[in-house]
């Protein structure tokens, strides 16, 4: 199946908490990338990007919805979490920091590693995020780009 | 480079996963129970070693292109996880040594040691 084009977009709500389903979402958006016939290694970092977003929604908030646009360019993920937000996100994105449960690092995560991890697959990420309400992550990743 | 069928014999290992073809051969080898560390730093097609057995380990695999997982030292993923690993053809090992003596004997065959980064 050839990239859709001007683009092709689909929604994925994710549940905070709901661990047995977390990856779901990610999973799903590789196979629809894999079939859209983008390239391994962007689909690669794409399904990263969506898994590290996924599971921060599941350990840290409440809801979220995931969008994800893909053009003949680029691909587009936004996740817009309700939540309880992040007071300092440059302390967010050091790797390393992180304020996980013992249960989330039992599941082998929370290492602090999610968000820097998403910037570091990402052409543009940006983040914005107000305490008590929730957080948003808008991620490009360029079709052509070169990234690991 | 290594066979599974390579690992399985130096592992003294148990194939979970049957129908899986004991010649699919890997270039690299990543060891962790850290998920986040498999997502940041794995290179796709690596062997993963490690002694995490749910189902986010088949997940990460499936999300981060890994090739196959070894479990040490007795750790068996859940009946649900295996039938999970079998519908995406990835190869599961299970192992009794512990996570440096499997490290050891897959490095000693691998030119390189396997390293699975960059």
């Amino acid at each position: 199946m050839p990239v859709a084009d001007p683009s092709y977009h689909r929604e994925f709500p994710v549940k905070g908490g709901d661990f047995a389903k977390a990856g779901a979402a990610a999973c799903e958006i590789k196979e629809l990338l894999k079939d859209l016939g983008l390239k391994p290694a962007t689909v690669r970092r794409a399904a990263i990007v969506a898994y590290e977003a996924e599971m921060n929604v599941i350990m840290y908030a409440w809801e979220a919805r995931m969008d994800l646009t893909v053009s003949l360019d680029a691909v587009r993920l936004t996740v817009d979490d309700r939540g309880p937000g992040i007071p300092d996100i440059e302390l967010a994105l050091t790797e390393g920091y992180s304020t996980a449960t013992a249960e989330m690092r039992e599941l082998g995560f929370g290492a602090g590693m999610g968000l820097p991890n998403i910037k570091k697959n990402a052409d543009v990420f940006a983040i914005d995020s107000e305490v008590g309400r929730g957080t948003r992550l808008d991620i490009t990743i360029r079709t052509n780009g070169h990234k690991p | 480079m290594i066979a599974l069928k390579d690992i399985l014999t130096l592992l003294d290992g148990e194939l979970l996963t049957p129908g899986t073809s004991p010649e699919a051969a890997f270039l690299k080898v990543f060891a962790s129970d850290l998920m986040s560390d498999v997502l940041t730093s794995a290179e796709p097609g690596a062997v993963l070693v490690t002694g995490l057995a749910n189902a986010h380990v088949i997940r990460t695999c499936s999300v981060a292109d890994l090739a196959a997982v070894v479990f040490v030292q007795g750790k068996r993923p859940a009946p649900e996880v295996i039938d999970q690993a079998r519908s995406g053809d990835l190869p599961l090992i299970a192992t009794r040594m512990t996570m440096f003596e499997a490290c050891t004997r897959i490095a000693g065959r691998l030119e390189d040691g396997g390293h699975a980064r960059r």
